[in-house]
């Protein structure tokens, strides 16, 4: 050690605040003075049933925004540590993973209304008299639409995370709880970023859903955007419909500037790449936190008190073994595996006999063959909405990714059309069909594919901007033109982005027919036959054995789409049209 | 330090995989006995396929031996231990950790407090010349300075033993020159505390450059072939006649019996060498190259072609599979076929590489007879994956039919597509030809 310490970020402990600090500051408190207001409003005192005054004055709305943000938070947190758990459990086992990976995939397929309805009630008897019981199921509701895909994302990147990073843990002995915070968290932190992005826009769209909460004919408003919402579709009140918009709008745009932005532009440098990329991701927000000394400090703090408390653990701890127990498994008894798979089996056949005799108490075998054909005309409408949605975007994706500078704008706009619930366009839509007295069978059902069809915009858009440009420049010397370029270089480029997208969207579409097959305005209610309705209408009367009848259903359309149709074609991509 | 003293031994050490469906495990180490002692560099030096890299991963308790003990300071190693650390060929970085980070983690596991683990690591990084690097992320730094960075992060925990597993490999021939001298210096000076140093590579120039002592592995399985003391001074000079002696020596040793001793274990079960059929012509267009008159030396072969016994080997193997080259004591010389067989037009290349296919490799015959007697003259590769399975661990199987497909398309023996993975006779759309 010949030279003095050479980088300034080494000294670590910043002294002044300085001007960054200023700016930060206000911040800082206001952020912490919201939220202890809105966590008071949250346990305020409440017997179930009983009217909840929402006003329909846009001075109201800052308020009611914070609300439906704080729920948010509250089911992000929770959908983060359930993504961490069951991830880690399902990497951690074999059999954890034979069911555990599969159940990801059914829960993806339930709409979240349907855990509202059946959850409601029991979160109410488990805060009674407190706000607090219809709080939690909203959050959960709210949970349920994020949850799944952030898992999803995190056990991926746990399955690839690269073998050699993974002995070099090994070697130094890292603790798993050094291994998580070292390596496994900061490899899944692109993809996991990414999912949570989209996983919020998700619980907007479903904003309504989760706050008008309407159980066996009893309506709990709870204060928030959503039911502001419900409330101005109720009452007709164009204007208020505009302010939610705006709220909508601003509340978007500052979690986009504030979190995401900052979160995107912070993971860039988890990227498992190691080339130093052209053009990362900026955010003014991320830069000020970085240059604040007094953010720095207060990061700072955690470090230094783990580092105190630290050395008394480690005198306890136990010598640990971290036996590298990657991805092949040694010798297994097989008489386990069958134990194992019996036992699944027969739990299995025990959940279809209980779900047979609780819906057939009260449904006929005519009800439930018309619930399937219910499903059938809701599969139909997202089978040709999807088409239809490919077909528009598609192109565009392409003509946008071919130009670096559209595509790099264009992630916040689609987050935040993605974003925005069906429920605002019902008076526009209500009236449109209304008025040219139209088929509500046939023009409801865009508004099921509203939220979703943006996923294949911007995969494509992703897809397209990555396509090589070699391959671009040896089209354009071959004299590749029209029809042919498309057929046998862009389309064939996009297709496995398209994939994801198709599917994401596809799979949305189901879960917004809750939504959108019943729209109405005012006392104007129109209604398209489809298992979205059903499940809809059979929430409102509270009519439990039918609305898991209903559930039941549309899962097992979903699954089974996605099974033979989805997972094969990407099964095909992968083989064929793969960049190796 | 006295020379009694060992520090690494390995008693008799077996890995063997084991397949699911399969009656016999699969060999990849066989009773490997070898010790190291404090103050040498020793090399294991091996064709790809001998389980060297293995070995290695044995030896720092990444994975268990199947039978057999590996003993560190006398005590049995079943999981990592702190007093050996390793350097990948990958370099192994945390790309987003910085350099300093990177260096300090194996500290910060072991639980050194910050102000001394930051000290020691700065120590780390000033030494091994990455100084000033100390907030960069790996994705800034060249392929050398990365694996300057993996050395500091080996070298900073201390370590009695050092392992290296091609750790140059992944570097252009001046970088990794120039990390191999630094590394050497360092250690001839005793500038690090480590006692012993073991790399694993398959360049023979590198390991004679620094090794005090080579291990040479041969293949399938595993198992040590032969010991050869290294009495070269320091700096060494690898055009001086002592060394070239060494290297000739060494590709005597290697090619022993290594090449083409598998036709023991003849049939289809044959690891095919992989080495594609441009390679071979190369080879037997330099052997036949006036300067050598269809005798060549191997380590002037490979000097000329640029080729370390990992891409060498496959290709002599397979000339000499094919009968179109014979090796033997460090030489290759042409035969008449191999002769025959570069002399003539693309076209007839094709047809006398396909006989020597049909004669010598037991998996081309045995393809070509089931394809035959299929009605359809079609199989899927499945069954083939599944006779090789029989013999070989999956991953192998796939690879040898691999080679094997490459080397039927050249030849024009069957045909094969991709998309449904079925083999058939003959070329696609064109109609059955002539045999």
């Amino acid at each position: 050690m010949s030279e003095p310490l050479p980088s300034v970020t080494l000294t670590a402990w910043p002294r002044l605040p300085n001007r960054w600090d200023i700016l930060l500051l206000p911040l800082v408190f206001g952020g912490l003075f919201l939220l202890a207001w809105g966590g008071h409003q949250m346990t305020a005192p409440y017997t179930f049933g009983a009217e909840l005054p929402i006003s329909l004055d846009p001075a109201m709305l800052p308020g009611y925004a914070l609300r439906t943000v704080l729920r948010m938070a509250i089911a992000l947190a929770c959908s983060l540590l359930f993504t961490f758990l069951y991830a880690k459990a399902a990497v951690g086992s074999r059999r954890a993973e034979q069911i555990l990976i599969p159940l990801l995939d059914i829960l993806q397929s339930v709409p979240i209304l349907g855990f509202l309805s059946i959850t409601v009630l029991w979160f109410v008897q488990l805060f009674p008299g407190s706000l607090l019981g219809p709080e939690c199921a909203a959050i959960f509701a709210i949970f349920t639409s994020q949850a799944w895909n952030m898992a999803f994302s995190f056990y991926y990147s746990l399955r690839m995370l690269p073998k050699d990073l993974y002995q070099v843990a090994n070697l130094y002995q890292l603790s798993a709880w050094q291994r998580f915070w070292k390596l496994e968290l900061p490899y899944a932190m692109p993809g996991l970023v990414w999912n949570t992005m989209m996983s919020v826009s998700g619980g907007w769209f479903f904003v309504v859903a989760s706050e008008a909460i309407t159980v066996s004919d009893r309506t709990v408003l709870l204060p928030g955007i959503g039911s502001y919402i419900a409330v101005a579709i109720e009452q007709r009140d164009l204007a208020a419909v505009g302010y939610a918009i705006l709220a909508m709008l601003v509340v978007i745009l500052i979690t986009d500037q504030l979190l995401f932005r900052p979160l995107v532009a912070w993971a860039d440098k988890f990227k498992f790449e190691f080339a130093a990329s052209q053009d990362a991701p900026q955010s003014w927000f991320l830069e000020l936190l970085r240059r604040s000394r007094l953010l720095q400090l207060a990061m700072a703090l955690p470090d230094w008190l783990w580092e105190r408390i630290r050395p008394l653990m480690l005198r306890r701890r136990k010598r640990r073994l971290p036996l590298p127990k990657l991805r092949y498994w040694r010798r297994v008894d097989p008489w386990l595996d069958v134990l194992w798979m019996t036992v699944l089996g027969g739990a299995a056949v025990a959940s279809i006999v209980f779900l047979v005799r609780f819906v057939s108490t009260e449904v006929s075998e005519a009800e439930v063959a018309h619930v399937f054909l219910l499903g059938g005309y809701t599969f139909a409408r997202v089978v040709i909405l999807t088409l239809l949605a490919s077909l528009i975007w598609v192109p565009v994706g392409v003509w946008i990714g071919l130009r670096p500078r559209l595509a790099q704008h264009s992630q916040p706009l689609v987050l935040f059309l993605s974003a925005f619930p069906a429920n605002l366009l019902f008076p526009v839509v209500v009236s449109f069909i209304v008025v040219h007295h139209l088929d509500p069978e046939i023009w409801l059902s865009p508004l099921m594919i509203l939220g979703t069809q943006w996923y294949i915009l911007f995969n494509v858009i992703a897809g397209a901007a990555a396509l090589p440009n070699d391959l671009k420049e040896a089209a354009a010397n071959l004299g590749l033109r029209g029809l042919l370029l498309w057929r046998r270089v862009l389309l064939p480029a996009v297709f496995p982005s398209f994939l994801t997208g198709g599917l994401t969207a596809s799979g949305g579409a189901w879960n917004a027919s809750v939504v959108a097959e019943v729209a109405s305005w005012g006392s104007t209610t129109l209604t398209a036959s489809g298992i979205g309705a059903y499940i809809a209408e059979q929430t409102v009367r509270g009519d439990h054995p039918r609305v898991a009848l209903g559930i039941a259903v549309m899962s097992l359309y979903v699954v089974l789409f996605n099974r033979l149709f989805w997972k094969r074609l990407y099964a095909f991509a992968q083989r064929r049209l793969a960049f190796d | 330090m006295s020379d009694t003293e060992t520090l690494l031994e390995l008693r008799q050490v077996n890995k063997r995989f084991v397949a699911t469906d399969r009656r016999e495990d699969i060999v990849v180490l066989q009773n490997i006995d070898f010790s190291l002692r404090p103050g040498e560099i020793v090399a294991i030096l091996g064709r790809s396929g001998c389980g060297k890299s293995t070995l290695l991963r044995i030896i720092c308790g990444l994975i268990p031996a199947s039978d057999g003990q590996v003993l560190y300071r006398d005590r049995p190693v079943t999981q990592p231990v702190a007093g050996i650390s390793m350097v990948f060929q990958t370099f192994g970085l945390f790309p987003w950790l910085t350099v300093l980070e990177n260096v300090e983690l194996g500290l910060e596991a072991q639980g050194v407090p910050v102000a001394e683990r930051r000290q020691r690591a700065l120590a780390a990084i000033d030494m091994i010349g990455l100084d000033g690097f100390e907030s960069a992320y790996p994705k800034e730094l060249s392929g050398g300075m990365r694996q300057r960075v993996g050395f500091a992060r080996a070298l900073v925990v201390n370590p009695d033993v050092l392992l290296m597993d091609e750790a140059f490999s992944a570097l252009d021939v001046p970088t990794s020159e120039t990390l191999r001298g630094d590394l050497l210096d360092l250690w001839l000076e005793r500038q690090i505390p480590t006692r012993a140093i073991l790399m694993v590579s398959h360049s023979i120039e590198e390991t004679l450059m620094i090794a005090d002592r080579l291990v040479i592995l041969d293949s399938n399985p595993g198992r040590v072939k032969a010991e050869l003391p290294i009495t070269l001074k320091h700096p060494r000079d690898y055009t001086s006649p002592a060394f070239r002696r060494l290297v000739e020596r060494v590709y005597e040793v290697m090619t022993a019996t290594a090449v083409g001793e598998q036709r023991a274990v003849a049939g289809i079960g044959y690891r095919l060498p992989s080495a594609h059929v441009a390679q071979l012509l190369g080879v037997l267009d330099e052997i036949s190259h006036p300067a050598y008159q269809g005798l060549a030396d191997l380590s002037a072969l490979a000097n000329a072609l640029e080729l370390e016994v990992d891409d060498l080997f496959p290709i002599l193997e397979a000339l000499q599979l094919l009968d179109f080259a014979q090796v033997a004591d460090g030489d290759i010389h042409l035969t008449l076929h191999g002769q025959a067989f570069l002399d003539a037009d693309i076209q007839r290349r094709k047809v006398i590489f396909g006989e020597h296919l049909l004669k010598r490799v037991p998996l081309a015959s045995h393809v070509c007879r089931v394809i035959d007697e299929r009605s359809n003259q079609r199989a899927p590769e499945s069954r083939f994956l599944r006779e090789l399975e029989d013999h070989l661990s999956e991953d192998e199987a796939e690879r040898v039919l691999q080679v094997m497909i490459d080397w039927g398309r050249y030849a024009e023996l069957f045909a094969y597509d991709y998309d449904s993975g079925v083999f058939s006779a003959e070329n696609p759309g064109e109609g059955p030809t002539a045999v």
